[in-house]
């Protein structure tokens, strides 16, 4: 029984990846892109990925406008968008770009090893993480904020936490996780963390903590996709610059993918692939960041 | 190794909260699945009902869903587990009445899982009680629940004493999901915090933490097999 | 427990059969009651069973239902992937350990009398080591929460220069090291509860200790512990789940992201159904170690070995420690 069951499961899911396969016809944004068309530096890592036609993105699986995988089993965001333009770029096919999950805690270990070449994965650009890894970017300039119910007024920024009574919800091992404790009178009694933002909007919903925190954007998606349910409270109190990822030393693959952000800036694509993801749920446009040539 | 010396505040509280976490959940844990067994066993087919559901679901459920409905499917019975406030315990577990629910749910999740395991172990020592035993006490004339006091559960306690420590090793080890549930401090969200938001090296961490668990398990582990050895030889 | 139960009250005269019947009939109302009051209101209030948010789960003609359940699929697969492999390799590793430590048992309390002192000593000394090494490494992974194991393994290993690629192998690396030490350890007990006659038997034919361990001990030992392994796989099954921490893209983990993903996030429901197919699978694997253990008892009775009463009071407690 158990294994009828097995092949069951097998045949069906096989089923669904023909169909899958029947279906890929989202190719459409790669148009112009033939793949010798480009040339590059003989030796250089543009030279070798646009040689291979492939590369190796790592980004997130569950962060929702920026790389969350979808139902379609592709990830989508707003990440995954300027992984594909700057795949684009050096003459590689979206189809030919393998996606890695690369959460927090392994990013700088898979950059390391070579095992992604690049990643776009929320990011944020530090001079710890400068020791062992280089960043090309920021493309985008994130800050952390604090989400709140529509109608609390207690919560006005990170100090309203100081008193000790208000409980606060992030991501484990996340850098806002970090950042939000040095406000907190009592970390015990006030803060919550668990693997993903939805579930702490859930605890918010449900009213177990007062408010969640991390980065602006993120917060941003929760607030379109519940109508009123939920605002930020104050401003921006970090700046968290999201760089691309890269091996440490590779200085000329550094400077193309700075030119193919700063291009991407310039031609309008950057602000196609924002408003297509991230920037859904919010009216205003941002002005690209400057390119960060250290 | 460093980490052990300059974090060992993390490891030390963590230690504590965890075994508070499990001294509760324990007590929670016995007295669901005596309570699960007693009904296996009653005369009333829904109580009977009610025990065989209670222990096959949660026998054949991960813990990890287990945790999630502690967490996220209580909050939206419109519970904070508040009835776990009590105020004489949550003067020395501090973490009980304190606003922020995980703890609670932390405790109600392990005990309601960990139920269906004791009652298991506490059936299995029932039948392990010969028949002519229960039929002698009922052939002088005791009564069902006199029957059941005086002369079957106090010989099943002691056949169900090892598979219950087994049961509570085992809790004690799926504590450590707790720290990934909203539990903040106890010993697996610690290494967690040390080892990805602090950046520490993952060895030693590990190592802080296997100790913190090994205490627990370890010394009971050996307190059982030696149970075992005594009772195999008398036997 | 049929029997068990029968004898703890009388059969029921007419006066304890309508007694039962009220108790029946109250419990029932009760429990209906706050299933109602308790359950179901609250979550009706909440707009829980709307089909927003069951629609993609239980309704074929919603137009995310394909999808879902593809992705579902997909995850149910790894799952029992994961499992496999950790089961396969957990019993070979588990059988290994078991006569690893059956031989070492018996090599302790040879003298090697016959053999230069030294060289004695120094055997001697090896084999205690090694049979203290076996029951530290048995003590520490019975010991340590499974979560932790897969964590230390996943991020470990990579430390040590060993990569392997696939998150899979981390998990199912992780999965072992605890299973094969309970397998071992069930393989172990069955072993040494065999009658010594076995043992004594096989010897006074002049098979080596290994020979008897390989060819007497070990399938019987596996014959009467069969339903505590069967037990085991559904450990392994249930701690699959845990891949979750490594972001193994298992069922529950699949799970996650179809949450985030859909248009009205329904968490409760998807992990409801998830839990459901979980416990189905398992219960039916439960039920299979529970025919096979009758069927074997029955075997049992009809030959009427001499260890008839031990191994079920032996099983028992290694279920309980093994089902968890």
């Amino acid at each position: 029984m158990r294994i009828t069951r097995m092949v069951a499961v097998a045949a069906v899911a096989a089923l669904s990846l023909g169909i899958a396969a029947c279906g890929g016809d989202d190719g459409g944004d790669s148009g112009d892109t033939g793949s010798g068309s480009k040339s590059f530096e003989a030796g250089s890592t543009m030279e070798k990925l646009n040689k291979a036609q492939k590369i190796t993105i790592g980004t997130k699986f569950d962060q929702p406008g920026f790389g969350l995988k979808g139902l379609d089993g592709k990830p989508a965001g707003f990440d995954v968008e300027i992984g594909k333009l700057i795949a684009d770029e050096l003459g590689i096919a979206d189809d030919k770009i393998t996606w890695v999950e690369t959460p927090s805690a392994v990013r700088e270990e898979k950059i390391e090893k070579a095992e992604v070449d690049l990643v776009v994965a929320t990011y944020t650009i530090n001079d710890k993480r400068k020791e062992r890894i280089d960043f090309a970017g920021p493309y985008y300039e994130a800050g952390q904020n604090i989400l709140v119910k529509a109608d609390d007024t207690s919560i006005t920024g990170p100090d309203s936490f100081k008193a000790g009574d208000k409980k606060v919800c992030s991501v484990q091992g996340s850098t806002p996780a970090t950042n939000i404790e040095k406000y907190l009178a009592n970390k015990a009694s006030q803060l919550v963390v668990f693997d993903v933002y939805q579930k702490c909007v859930d605890a918010l919903t449900n009213g177990q903590v007062n408010a969640v925190t991390t980065d602006n954007v993120i917060l941003l998606g929760f607030i379109a996709r519940n109508e009123g349910k939920f605002k930020l409270a104050g401003e921006n109190f970090t700046k968290e610059p999201y760089g691309i990822g890269l091996k440490k030393g590779d200085n000329a693959f550094r400077t193309f993918v700075n030119d193919t952000l700063e291009t991407l800036f310039k031609d309008g694509r950057w602000e196609k692939a924002w408003k297509d993801t991230a920037g859904k749920y919010v009216d205003e446009t941002p002005t690209p960041p400057t390119i960060n040539r250290y | 190794m460093s980490v052990l010396v300059d974090h060992f505040d993390v490891f030390a509280s963590g230690f504590w909260l965890t075994f508070q976490l499990c001294l509760l959940s324990a007590v929670g844990a016995l007295i669901l699945g005596t309570l699960g067994a007693v009904m296996r066993i009653s005369p009333v087919p829904p109580l009977r009902w009610v025990g065989t559901a209670y222990v096959t679901v949660f026998r054949n459920c991960p813990l990890t869903i287990v945790f999630f409905f502690a967490a996220f499917g209580l909050p939206s019975l419109g519970s904070n587990a508040d009835f776990l406030k009590i105020p004489g315990l949550s003067s020395i577990f501090s973490r009980l009445g304190i606003d922020l629910p995980y703890f609670r749910f932390a405790i109600i999740a392990l005990s309601v899982y960990t139920g269906a395991f004791v009652c298991e172990a506490i059936r299995s020592g029932i039948n392990a009680v010969s028949p002519g035993q229960a039929e002698a006490a009922r052939a002088i004339g005791l009564t069902f629940t006199q029957n059941l006091r005086f002369v079957v559960l106090p010989q099943a306690w002691k056949a169900a004493i090892v598979p219950l420590g087994s049961v509570i090793i085992a809790m004690i080890k799926n504590s450590a999901l707790a720290g990934f549930f909203g539990l903040v401090g106890d010993l697996s969200n610690g290494a967690q915090n040390l080892t990805s938001a602090l950046g520490e090296p993952i060895i030693p961490v590990f190592i802080g933490v296997s100790i913190g668990f090994l205490i627990m398990t370890v010394p009971l582990g050996l307190l059982l097999d030696r149970i075992e050895r005594r009772r195999a030889v008398a036997r | 427990m049929k029997d068990q139960q029968t004898v703890l009250y009388d059969a029921p005269g007419p006066r304890a059969r309508r007694v039962t019947l009220i108790g029946s009939v109250a419990a029932v109302l009760l429990i209906l009651a706050g299933g109602y009051f308790l359950i179901y209101k609250p979550l009706d209030e909440k707009g829980q069973f709307s089909m927003d948010l069951w629609g993609p789960l239980i309704d074929p003609n919603n137009e995310v239902f394909p999808l879902v359940w593809e992705r579902l699929g997909e995850g149910f697969r790894a799952t029992l992937i994961a499992a496999a492999l950790a089961i396969v390799s957990s019993l070979v590793m588990g059988t290994a350990l078991a006569v690893l430590r059956i031989q070492l048992k018996s090599l302790v309390k040879r003298r090697y009398e016959g053999v230069a002192t030294p060289l004695a000593y120094f055997l001697r000394g090896l084999n205690w080591t090694l049979a203290g090494i076996s029951r530290v490494f048995v003590e520490i992974f019975r010991g340590l929460p499974v979560v932790i194991t897969i964590f230390f393994v996943a991020s470990a290993l990579p430390e040590f220069g060993v990569d392997l690629g696939d998150i899979l192998w981390y998990l199912v690396i992780g999965l072992t090291l605890y299973n094969m030490v309970v397998i071992g350890e069930i393989l172990r007990s069955g072993m040494e509860g065999l009658p010594g006659g076995q043992r004594e038997a096989a010897e006074a034919m002049g098979l080596s200790p290994f020979q008897t361990t390989r060819m007497i001990l070990l399938p019987q030992a596996f014959r009467i512990m069969l339903p505590a392994l069967i037990s085991q796989l559904v450990v392994v099954l249930k701690d699959t789940s845990l891949g979750f921490i490594i972001s193994y893209e298992e069922v529950l983990r699949v799970s996650t992201q179809i949450i985030q993903a859909l248009e009205d996030p329904n968490p409760i429901q998807t992990y409801a159904v998830v839990g459901t197919i979980y416990i189905l699978v398992n219960y039916a694997l439960s039920k299979l170690a529970e025919y096979v253990q009758r069927r074997l008892a029955r075997g049992r009775k009809t030959r009427a070995l001499p260890t008839e009463q031990a191994p079920p009071a032996a099983v028992a407690p290694d279920i309980a420690a093994a089902s968890m």
